[in-house]
């Protein structure tokens, strides 16, 4: 009823290709913007939201997304499946954190940038093999990035400036003389990149280059007889992706964490954020961002279910359960996506829109 | 309504391609001349589709020459074919099933393009001016194959004889100076053969492609083509107009069998 | 250069236990071109399982069964709940859906019998053979060659049921062509469900040996991990393949964390075997014993 697009004529291209054509989109969207820059920090103040909610929720949730995105430009958009994205969020981090302390007076913004580069050249080295094979051949081969790399950083000591524990602690953020120190402006920090980048992919996959990692995704064979060049088209999107998932991993390291050590970025964190892109939606910009507020705050949920358990039945549940429980859940969900919606929830929401547009009646 | 057709613009001589003994091809040479509608037919198994992928660049012969534009080319990709204007469909349809109508015939203009990633990622100024201007050129294709109304609709969803207009669209969009059409009629119903063939003849007609094709419909052959050569067992059998092709006896027999 | 053979045997004995792993990869991968990313989940499981039986006061002779029935049963439920629905979707979703597998098998072995490491003591010492101590005055361990011979007598069982039983033809068929297979009236359901269940043995079988060596945990199942470069060296539809991936892994793995390891500052056993298989890839990516394949447009 609401949701109609009659008498919004499109006159030209321009208006045709906009990420949003539908008014009413336009709408939301910028309300959502508006709250998240304005009306969170305004709640904040008020005492709504607390220090918690933007340390545990909503930093590492636009965090997750970042890395998300990353992933998803490479296996939901170019179709190349990897495990290996923790390691690329690591180079992303680990040479934040050498430019930061080698170079005097670098500029943050800079030392992320240039080690989102750093992830993007490794990716490039290690996306070398997708040349020549493909689906979990690729897959497997990702892996020998996940575990060299974090050895890599584990061993060479002047990665982590020769620290015992192999633990690095981020320098402040400081841009322009501002120090972002408290747990809200560290928020606001995040979202900026988060949403900058987000605006980046978005019009990288709507225009020729997204094209052509779909292309390549689809039907690699027919991409190179219309033109694309495959070498070229592949090794983008492991830079561009890397690039994401570098940029994300230094955001880990010095807006959610502070201090960490190479471990920190496992293999169980590549799957994590793989989760998110499959169940967020593969090939979507809003599927990683979806994605990575199901898998943030499906374990808080889950403990917060436990705990409430524990306390009306009066049973003692043993310790680490959750956990388990949390794998269990992460691996039906999983599953359960792929057979139900391989799309994903973006899908679902798509699927949704499509029904408010016919509502109230049934076609 | 005389067509003018010009000179030879793609020739082979002796072309022979052997897939570990096997022999696909042997010894074929015939030409194509520019705007002509040249038909490549033969019974099935008899080296057209390898002959086609010769012509692209998938395959590369072991033996002879291939002269394209007064050149000689040697080992060319498919990447530098498509880049020297040449376009093709595919047999079983090779559409990017992911993405929608508009989206598959855009890539069809990629080497079109100038604007690199990182104008792509600001979609800014040339960049965005440049996806217009290549969004123009799509739509007019898209008005030309009568599919206005499923722009935006994933291929995938597409019925099997739109899907196959659709792969002509995005062999369109390169502009090529030569179309190879692989089986563009197969498994469709009279109404879309029909279809088909006005498509076929409006491109030849009003852009002057060459277009070289394979097809299996005896009838749209002889109907649309300017020239046909036939091959049975990787070898040429016959070259001509269709009336001389249809009167010659080695043709009838491959088709219908030899009395012993 | 004694060294040397006593590091190298010692290698190539823990390479017939990565085989054995790898082993169950290509069981279901040739039957029903479903690369499990759970086998090494399903090693863990199952060793925790047996281990947590026994020590709920079983002996080994039933506890060791009774897995093995928990475990047909684990591999029939995934197949019909996990596979079935996904049939003739690409690899690669079959590939991320046993990655989620993965995750609900370690979950639930968690959640039964915790988080906590168990030794398993299996009657075999962790001991260096006496005869070749005195005879070749090589220190090897006679559990790593008990262990061996167990997983080697498997694999020669495997291989043998693979090309001379009726399943194993039956088999061979599903991996050729499913809708071939099912058309000359192979049940290809309960195929499937044999495989699945010999791949739940496999795991068994290797999660006791590796579980009674490094004892029962969760990396476990990093160590099933390392199949998947023995997979790629060998061919992921290849039984020798795989018995011959394990041997170079295994051997190639001692071999530089021993004589390498020492100038890079150790530890290079958890990278070398996947830079080893990719640099491998690079030059023949169908594996040693793949089959080429061919792409036809």
């Amino acid at each position: 009823m609401f949701y109609r697009e009659a008498g919004q004529f499109k006159a030209t291209y321009e208006e045709d290709s906009r990420i949003f054509p539908i008014r009413q989109d336009r709408i939301v969207f910028a309300f959502i913007l508006a709250f998240a820059f304005l009306g969170v920090p305004l709640l904040a103040s008020l005492g709504i939201v607390s220090n918690y909610t933007f340390t545990a929720i909503l930093t590492p949730f636009l965090i997750f997304s970042l890395a998300a995105l990353g992933l998803n430009i490479l296996t939901g958009y170019a179709g190349q499946l990897s495990l290996g994205t923790a390691a690329f969020m690591a180079v992303g981090a680990f040479a934040s954190y050498n430019f930061m302390l080698r170079i005097e007076g670098m500029p943050i913004l800079v030392a992320f940038m240039l080690g989102g580069l750093c992830a993007a050249a490794v990716g490039i080295v290690f996306g070398l093999p997708s040349l020549r094979i493909r689906g979990f051949y690729l897959a497997a081969a990702t892996l020998a990035t996940q575990f060299f790399i974090v050895w890599c950083l584990t061993k060479v000591g002047w990665f982590t400036n020769y620290s015992s524990s192999g633990v690095i602690s981020a320098q402040k953020i400081v841009i322009l003389g501002y120090t972002f120190q408290s747990s809200m402006s560290k928020y606001l920090f995040v979202l900026a990149v988060v949403s900058v980048m987000a605006l980046l992919a978005k019009n990288m996959v709507r225009s020729n280059i997204g094209r052509s990692w779909m292309a390549i995704r689809d039907m690699d064979m027919a991409a190179e007889v219309i033109g694309f060049r495959p070498i070229r088209t592949k090794l983008m999107a492991f830079a561009v992706s890397s690039f994401y998932c570098g940029v994300a991993g230094a955001l880990f390291a010095y807006a959610y964490l502070g201090t960490v050590e190479p471990e920190g970025f496992n293999l169980d964190l590549s799957f994590r954020i793989l989760f998110m892109v499959i169940i967020g939606g593969a090939g979507s910009i809003l599927g990683s961002f979806l994605g990575a507020a199901f898998i943030v705050l499906l374990p808080i949920y889950l403990n917060v279910l436990l705990n409430f358990t524990e306390a009306a039945t009066g049973i003692d549940l043993p310790s680490g359960l959750s956990s388990s429980v949390e794998l269990m859940v992460f691996g039906s969900l999983i599953i359960f996506f792929l057979i139900v919606e391989p799309h994903g929830l973006a899908r679902l929401w798509q699927i949704g829109k499509e029904k408010l547009r016919l509502w109230p009646f049934p076609h | 309504m005389t067509k003018r057709i010009g000179e030879v613009i793609l020739s082979f001589t002796n072309i022979s391609l052997s897939f570990g003994g096997v022999n696909a091809l042997t010894r074929i040479g015939f030409d194509v001349k520019e705007h002509e509608i040249r038909a490549i037919i033969g019974p099935n198994g008899a080296g057209k589709s390898s002959m086609l992928n010769v012509i692209n660049g998938v395959y590369h012969p072991q033996q002879g020459e291939i002269v394209f534009r007064g050149k000689a080319r040697r080992g060319m990709n498919t990447y530098e074919s498509a880049k020297s204007g040449i376009a093709r469909t595919f047999q079983n349809i090779a559409l990017f099933k992911g993405m929608s109508v508009l989206d598959n015939i855009m890539t069809g203009r990629n080497l079109k393009m100038r604007s690199n990633f990182l104008l792509d990622a600001l979609y800014w100024g040339p960049a965005q001016r440049e996806e217009i201007a290549h969004r123009k050129k799509a739509e007019e294709i898209i008005d030309f194959l009568e599919i206005q109304h499923i722009r935006k609709t994933p291929v995938g969803r597409l019925p099997y004889g739109l899907q196959k207009r659709v792969e002509l669209g995005r062999a369109l969009a390169a502009e090529p100076a030569i179309l190879l059409l692989d089986e563009p009629m197969a498994g469709m119903n009279v109404e879309e053969k029909q279809d088909m063939c006005r498509f076929i003849l409006d491109v030849n007609d009003q852009l002057g492609t060459t277009i070289v094709l394979i097809e299996h419909d005896m009838g749209v052959v002889m109907d649309i083509s300017d020239r046909v050569v036939v091959l049975d067992y990787g070898k040429k059998i016959a070259d001509g107009t269709p009336d001389e092709v249809r009167a010659n006896q080695d043709v009838i027999d491959a088709y219908l069998g030899v009395a012993h | 250069m004694q060294f040397f053979f006593e590091v190298l045997i010692a290698g190539l004995l823990s390479g017939v236990m990565y085989s054995l792993v790898a082993l169950g990869y290509v069981l279901i991968y040739k039957a029903s071109g479903v690369f499990n990313f759970a086998q090494g989940a399903m090693v863990f499981f199952a060793a925790l399982t047996a281990v947590g039986l026994h020590d709920l006061g079983l002996s080994l002779w039933v506890a060791v069964p009774l897995t093995m029935a928990v475990m047909v049963v684990l591999g029939l439920v995934t197949e019909r709940i996990v596979l079935r629905p996904l049939v003739a979707q690409p690899e690669i979703t079959l590939f991320m859906a046993t990655i989620g597998l993965s995750f609900f098998i370690e979950g639930l072995a968690q959640a039964i019998w915790g988080a906590n490491v168990r030794g398993l003591d299996l009657g075999i010492d962790d001991v260096p053979l006496e005869w070749l101590l005195d005879h070749a005055n090589m220190a090897i361990s006679q559990f790593d060659l008990i262990a061996a011979a167990i997983a080697a007598a498997m694999v020669a069982a495997l291989a043998i049921f693979f090309s001379k039983t009726k399943i194993g033809r039956a088999l061979r068929a599903v991996a050729d062509d499913h809708q071939a297979a099912l058309s000359v009236g192979i049940p290809l359901h309960h195929v499937w469900g044999v495989v699945w269940a010999v791949a739940g043995f496999v795991a068994l079988v290797s999660g006791l040996l590796w579980g009674a060596r490094n004892g029962v945990q969760f990396s476990l199942t990093f160590l099933a991990l390392k199949a998947l470069p023995v997979l790629i060296l060998g061919g992921f539809t290849s039984v020798p393949g795989a018995i011959v991936g394990g041997l170079i892994i295994g051997a190639s793995e001692k071999l530089a964390e021993v004589f390498l390891g020492p100038y890079v500052g150790g530890g290079i056993d958890g990278w070398f075997p996947y830079v080893l298989a990719l640099l491998f890839l690079l030059v023949r990516p169908e594996g040693l014993f793949g089959e080429k394949i061919i792409r036809r447009i």
